[in-house]
């Protein structure tokens, strides 16, 4: 392809969309598939040709639109309007609305805080291109960041626009990007490598999963872009085999993409080749450690090994590797399109741009959200979130997933950067975000986390095999009220053990839900030990004998 | 597997492929898969035991999958497992005896704006109650007979 080509595709697809009047879009992400988005979607283009309306409107689906609690969403372009929890019989009376008054029994407010608050820049195609088209993502100004770079760009200046924008590493412990890429650019080998990492394994969390469903071609872009910029030739993307959705997608766009001549060799007839694989996952949590992601792409047991040598000296079959996170790679293109300087203006001092979170738990507006850095949690939870439903009490909000902690009420008022969450034992994360209220037990909460951490523990290292399981064991027994001080104080040691001597990330932020809680709801903790009573009415106190085994 | 080229890193995909197709892997073709990319037998067998993905006991008729993820969990998953357990006396991994129903769990689907999730036969579902659940799993045997 030519840059001239680019220009003309982007050209007649800007066109075409003009042509028809009304344009329905309907989201066909996982969340709304799950409640019959495709059906709705099938069931309005029946309906556009029945009524006899296909020359004036266009029925597409589109990626998440975000507001996954009142799925399926269908959007109407130009006038803007939105509907939920469309059913296939309202397909009928959707399309004949068209140009006439909405129908309002399904409308939903697009002026409420949930899409007001939002800053979109890795979405900002999510909801209004078809994912499974190419043409569609060049009309967004798609894959002119990829030209840019190219035919304007040394690749020291693409790492350098990077490094300006003072973007950070999104998959959770905020390694400056730029920082990263430098380090490969600067590796001495003839063969590099480029891996995104899209082993989304937090629990609770969805971005990832959003993106690669709703923008594929964008991963894509940035993957070729840091290519350039690191002097790779392969990428790979490591998914989840739990997404089968967002694989089909990813396929479906790296055909079209070496069809268009965007990835592969000589891209835009200049000297640079790239090109991308696609390795899927296969259940394991670790595997979103690098090192381990590494072995499990070399078709090995997803096992960390100890660093340094850092995959950006040695990775992949011995060769210099940037990896970054789904949507450290989809924030490249605008940053390479409008300018690392552009980037560094949006959020706060120290992280800068916007971060996707996944809103879940008990709060109304459950779904994906884009904020920029530095907006603080009560913002997030009861302005965009629309707060708790059924009149219950706000407790906490975990973040970070299984590494991260829980945020209780009198931290609300905190910003959301890398440090503040840090500094309230707690992660950014890659970005998942559940709200509890007052029905959730703080100690089972941390057991259930502890759970989690014990079963997927690769086993390599004995302070979290071994650590994980005793945590997890002692949990257990302060829940069903067997335990005392005793029990606790050897808990809090152990937290200490494996957060200070396990070989990878996954053993060391293990304790963090533990830690948190501790901190924050100790009285919770004491309450079972003491007492004998789960405050929240969750844990099997009484029953100890029942349950220890 | 020549799609891959033959090569020692296609491991994972392989196997993926053969699960695919016959729904489990079973020791002559983790053996098969091993000999054809010239890969120890014993890694084969680490590498499918070592991912969860991977199950060595075939399927039963029909598959339930409940997310325990967080958000799952947090609206309630754990009943949900609990009221499965009470109906057909099985446990997450396990099968009827009659072969009909396997009940498995995951670690998250990613559709937690929904939960709690469950997948019955491939077809997720969303906002599970525990009657909800019932008339699913239902249905599904249901259509068999």
């Amino acid at each position: 392809m030519t840059p001239e080509e680019l220009g003309e595709i982007a050209a007649t697809q800007q066109e075409a969309a003009l042509r028809f009047k009304h344009r329905v879009h309907v989201c066909t992400a996982a969340s709304c598939l799950s409640s019959g988005g495709d059906k709705v979607k099938q069931e309005l283009a029946k309906e556009v040709s029945k009524q006899g309306r296909d020359k004036q409107c266009l029925v597409k689906g589109v990626g998440c639109m975000g507001l996954c609690a009142a799925g399926p969403l269908v959007s109407v372009k130009p006038d803007n309007l939105m509907y939920q929890r469309v059913r296939a019989e309202d397909a009928a009376d959707v399309v004949k609305s068209l140009g006439d008054t909405p129908v309002g029994r399904l409308e939903c407010a697009t002026d409420q805080p949930f899409f007001r608050r939002q800053v979109k820049i890795v979405l900002e195609n999510s909801g209004r291109v078809d994912p499974e088209k190419i043409g569609d993502y060049v009309a967004a100004n798609g894959y002119e960041g990829l030209l840019k770079a190219l035919t304007e760009f040394s690749p020291g200046e693409v790492v350098e626009q990077v490094l300006r924008s003072g973007l950070r590493g999104r998959g959770g412990a905020g390694y400056p990007t730029g920082l990263k890429w430098s380090m490969v650019a600067k590796a001495d080998s003839n063969r590099k490598y480029v891996i995104c990492n899209g082993d989304e394994g937090d629990p609770g969390a969805f971005m990832d999963r959003s993106v690669l469903e709703g923008d594929p071609h964008r991963v894509l872009e940035g993957m070729a872009i840091a290519g350039y910029g690191v002097g790779a030739a392969q990428g790979y993307i490591y998914v989840r085999a739990e997404y089968p959705l967002a694989i089909k997608n990813l396929k479906t766009a790296i055909r079209q993409a070496q069809h268009h001549g965007l990835l592969g060799t000589n891209i835009f007839g200049t000297t640079f080749s790239f090109n991308v694989d696609l390795r899927l996952g296969a259940g394991a949590f670790v595997c979103g450690e690098e090192t381990a992601l590494i072995a499990s792409i070399e078709g090995r047991r997803g096992m960390p090994r100890t660093r340094p040598p850092y995959p950006a000296a040695e990775g992949l079959w011995g060769e210099p590797t940037l990896i970054n996170n789904v949507e450290t790679f989809a924030n490249i293109p605008p940053i390479i399109r409008n300018g690392g300087d552009w980037f560094a203006r949006i959020g706060t001092e120290k992280s800068k741009g916007t971060k996707v979170f996944a809103l879940a738990g008990r709060v109304a507006n459950t779904g994906l959200i884009e904020v920029p850095m530095g907006i603080t949690l009560r913002e997030i939870v009861f302005e965009i979130g629309g707060g708790i439903p059924d009149g219950r009490q706000f407790k906490a909000v975990q973040t970070g997933g299984p590494s991260g902690g829980c945020i209780p009420a009198e931290s609300l008022d905190m910003p959301v950067d890398y440090e503040s969450l840090k500094k309230l034992g707690s992660i950014m994360g890659s970005g998942g975000m559940i709200v509890m209220d007052d029905s959730s037990c703080m100690v089972d909460v941390a057991k259930f986390f502890m759970e989690f951490c014990k079963s997927e523990s690769c086993g390599k290292c004995v302070p979290c095999r071994v650590g994980t399981y005793q945590m997890h064991e002692l949990l257990e027994r302060i829940a069903n009220g067997s335990a005392g001080a005793k029990e606790l104080a050897t808990l809090e040691e152990l937290c200490d053990l494996v957060q200070n001597t396990s070989l990878c990330g996954l053993g060391q932020s293990a304790p963090n839900p533990v830690l948190s809680t501790l901190r924050y709801f100790r009285e919770e903790y004491r309450a079972h030990i003491e007492d004998k009573t789960c405050p929240a009415h969750v844990c099997p106190i009484g029953s100890a004998k029942e349950v220890t085994a | 597997m020549r799609r891959l080229g033959n090569q020692s890193n296609a491991l994972i995909e392989a196997l993926h492929t053969v699960q695919e197709s016959f729904g489990y892997l079973d020791k002559d073709s983790i053996r098969y898969v091993a000999t054809s990319l010239r890969v120890p037998l014993s890694q084969a067998y680490g590498v499918a035991t070592f991912y969860h993905f991977f199950s060595l006991k075939p399927p039963g008729e029909h598959t339930c999958v409940v997310c325990t993820g967080t958000a799952c969990y947090i609206k309630g998953a754990a009943k949900l497992l609990q009221a499965i357990e009470q109906k057909f006396g099985i446990r997450p991994g396990e099968t009827t005896p009659d072969g009909k129903l396997s009940l498995v769990t995951a670690r998250c689907l990613g559709s937690c704006g929904l939960a709690p999730v469950g997948v019955f036969d491939q077809q997720i579902s969303g906002m599970l109650t525990q009657a909800a659940l019932m008339a699913k799993i239902g249905r599904m045997e249901h259509h068999d007979a």
